[in-house]
């Protein structure tokens, strides 16, 4: 089997672990892996070096990777990975880079891959209601995923190697416009708690607030209840027009368990409900549900996390 | 324009929007033997093109052009086709189609047609809602050697465009200079509805369809199944029963 390369993900600058889970999958597919990892500054590299199973890190060393142009990273990365197939991860911006790095060599890509037997791939179609097994031929591109593939650990230590690279930028962030809250965006969070029209009041979300607090938890939402509140943003909403995401949680507050919500947060590993009707649909996807109104169930679970976390 | 709303010069904009046709999105998804069965399910625009139908007429409002819709699909897709032209697109376009495309192929054919047709922007869903993948935008983007920018929620025209995309931490206010491929998000801005001249109009116009060469796709469908039963989850009654939950959340599942 051929060489497969792992682009390492990294968040806030740092590696991500992410990227242990990516090597796994790297390891599934080849017999060697080569990480390479995109960087302004090539020291954040050393941790890829450790990570077991991996044959040889290329530290890209580049400034186009101070902000996301699809265009300029693709080819910054493309011009230092040796050809073989290729494994991102699957957030948004690395999904994007994929499609990009796949069509520049002219190959196919694969997005959202959740199993790999030998060349079978495994991704969720139509919004996770179905599963589509392909095989590959070839050389490609396949983004991973994250909380499926278990991490490999850091007992490796191999070589490592800088190159810089450079890449044509074609767009120019003209502002950053922080989020308004220090929260963490439903799409970084590996836990999620989610509101829904049954929350009565946008105000009412201060609740999943504070049990968001003690969980280092995001904070998300139904469409019904961005549609309704404008206090609600569409950058908390989950499912088929909004985020889909795949935390390790997903606590549903509220909120039905329509198709397309589902279509956002099935495939999460842990789904809590919380929802006074019992026929609720989004008890039937729920590792456990609580059959309550969220006024009498969330300060007990709040204060029950506050004794269990200590 | 000038003062007198004369065009001065200025070349009008080529604009091309992406659209797919894809099973409704209420619909049950069945298997018959190991492959999905699409034979009585409605069919519909998948839904973020909707977003991309709408950023690609204002564009054209903004400041005079064309809208060409294109299509990879078979005779069925002409629908959705239709249900563009009712919205106010100019041309549409079918690149004739009914086999399964990987990615390399139907970016290639695409490639084709948007190079050949002369567009200075193109924009697309965000994903497809069978597909879910966000590929089609960015890869087609790489082969016509455009810059490309994705998941965008807000957008402006001024001669280039400026859009906002989702970043790490917040948002980023992004300038484009065109040629450039958009994929679109649901963002704040509402879709248009046809209306009955629209639809009247669109009944009556054709649909332009071409053959396509497509090269051979290197991915393949092996099966289809659907997603592993979850084992029944356990349900309690009442909201005391948190504690209970927040108890096994840490102790069976180990996740807190
Ligand atoms: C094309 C399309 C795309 C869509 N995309 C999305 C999407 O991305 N995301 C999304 O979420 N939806 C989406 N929808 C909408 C979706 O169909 C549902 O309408 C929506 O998810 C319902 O939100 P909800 O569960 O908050 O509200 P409801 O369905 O109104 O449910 C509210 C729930 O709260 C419960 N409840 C009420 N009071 C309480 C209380 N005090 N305590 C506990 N429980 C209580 C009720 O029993 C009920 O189950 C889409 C629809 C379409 C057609
Ligand atoms: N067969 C197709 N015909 C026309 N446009 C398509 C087709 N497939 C994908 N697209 C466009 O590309 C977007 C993203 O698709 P995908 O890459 O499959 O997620 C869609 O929302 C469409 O705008």
């Amino acid at each position: 089997m051929s060489d497969t390369i792992v682009i390492a993900e990294l968040s806030k600058g740092k590696m991500s672990h992410t990227t242990n889970e990516l090597v796994t999958a790297a390891n599934k597919l080849g017999t060697s892996c080569t990480v390479i990892v995109p960087c302004l500054d090539s020291s954040v590299a050393t941790d890829a070096s450790k990570i077991s199973g991996v044959t040889k890190v290329i530290a890209a060393k580049s400034d186009v990777f101070a902000s996301y142009d699809a265009a300029a990273w693709a080819e910054a990365i493309d011009t230092v990975a040796p050809s073989g197939t290729m494994i991102t991860s699957a957030s948004a911006q690395s999904k994007d880079l994929a499609a990009r790095i796949a069509a520049r060599r002219s190959i196919s890509v694969v997005q959202d891959v959740i199993s790999i037997d030998g060349t079978t791939l495994s991704t969720p179609i139509y919004s996770g209601k179905a599963i589509q097994n392909v095989s590959i031929n070839g050389d490609a591109v396949i983004s991973v995923r994250a909380n499926i593939f278990p991490p490999s650990d850091n007992n490796g230590n191999c070589e490592m190697q800088v190159i810089d690279t450079t890449g044509n930028v074609s767009t120019a962030i003209k502002e950053m416009v922080q989020r308004a809250s220090q929260r963490l965006d439903v799409s970084e969070a590996n836990i999620i708690i989610s509101g829904g029209r049954g929350m009565g009041t946008p105000a009412n979300f201060s609740h999943l607030e504070e049990i968001a607090d003690k969980l280092g938890a995001a904070v998300g939402a139904s469409r019904a209840a961005v549609d309704t509140w404008d206090e609600i943003p569409h950058s908390m909403q989950v499912g088929q027009t909004g985020k889909t995401v795949n935390p390790n949680l997903y606590i549903a507050v509220g909120i039905s368990g329509a198709i397309q919500h589902l279509a956002g947060m099935r495939s999460s590993k842990y789904i809590v409900a919380i929802n006074k009707d019992a026929d609720a649909p989004i008890f039937q996807h729920a590792d456990y549900g609580i059959v309550a109104t969220w006024e009498e169930a969330l300060p007990v679970l709040s204060s029950s996390l506050s004794s269990l976390l200590g | 324009m000038n003062s007198l709303g004369v065009n001065i010069g200025e070349t009008v904009v080529n604009i091309a929007v992406l659209v797919k046709q894809v099973p409704d999105t209420n619909s049950k998804i069945q298997i018959s033997g190991d492959r999905v069965d699409l034979s009585t399910v409605k069919m519909d625009i998948s839904p973020y093109d909707e977003f991309a139908v709408e950023n690609a007429l204002q564009h054209k409002e903004s400041g005079g052009g064309t809208v060409t819709a294109i299509t990879v699909g078979s005779a069925g897709a002409d629908k959705v086709l239709k249900g563009v032209k009712a919205l106010g697109v100019d041309n549409i376009i079918r690149l004739d189609c009914d086999s399964y495309m990987d990615s390399n192929a139907l970016q290639s054919i695409l490639a084709q047609e948007i190079s050949s047709g002369g567009y200075d922007v193109v924009y697309c869903g965000k994903s497809a809602a069978d597909t879910g993948a966000g590929s089609t935008g960015p890869g087609l983007a790489e082969r016509l050697g455009w810059g490309s920018v994705s998941n965008i929620t807000d957008i402006t025209f001024d001669g280039g465009l400026t859009v906002t995309s989702p970043s790490e931490g917040g948002n980023a206010i992004i300038s484009v200079t065109l040629p450039a491929v958009v994929s679109c998000d649901k963002g704040s801005t509402k879709v248009r509805k046809s209306n009955v001249k629209g639809i009247m109009m669109a009944k009556k116009a054709q649909v332009d369809v071409k053959a396509v060469a497509a090269p051979v796709s290197s991915v393949s469908i092996v099966s289809h199944m659907m997603p592993p039963a979850k084992p029944a989850g356990k349900k309690f009654e009442g909201g005391e029963s948190a504690q209970t939950v927040a108890q096994l959340l840490r102790d069976e599942a180990n996740i807190i």
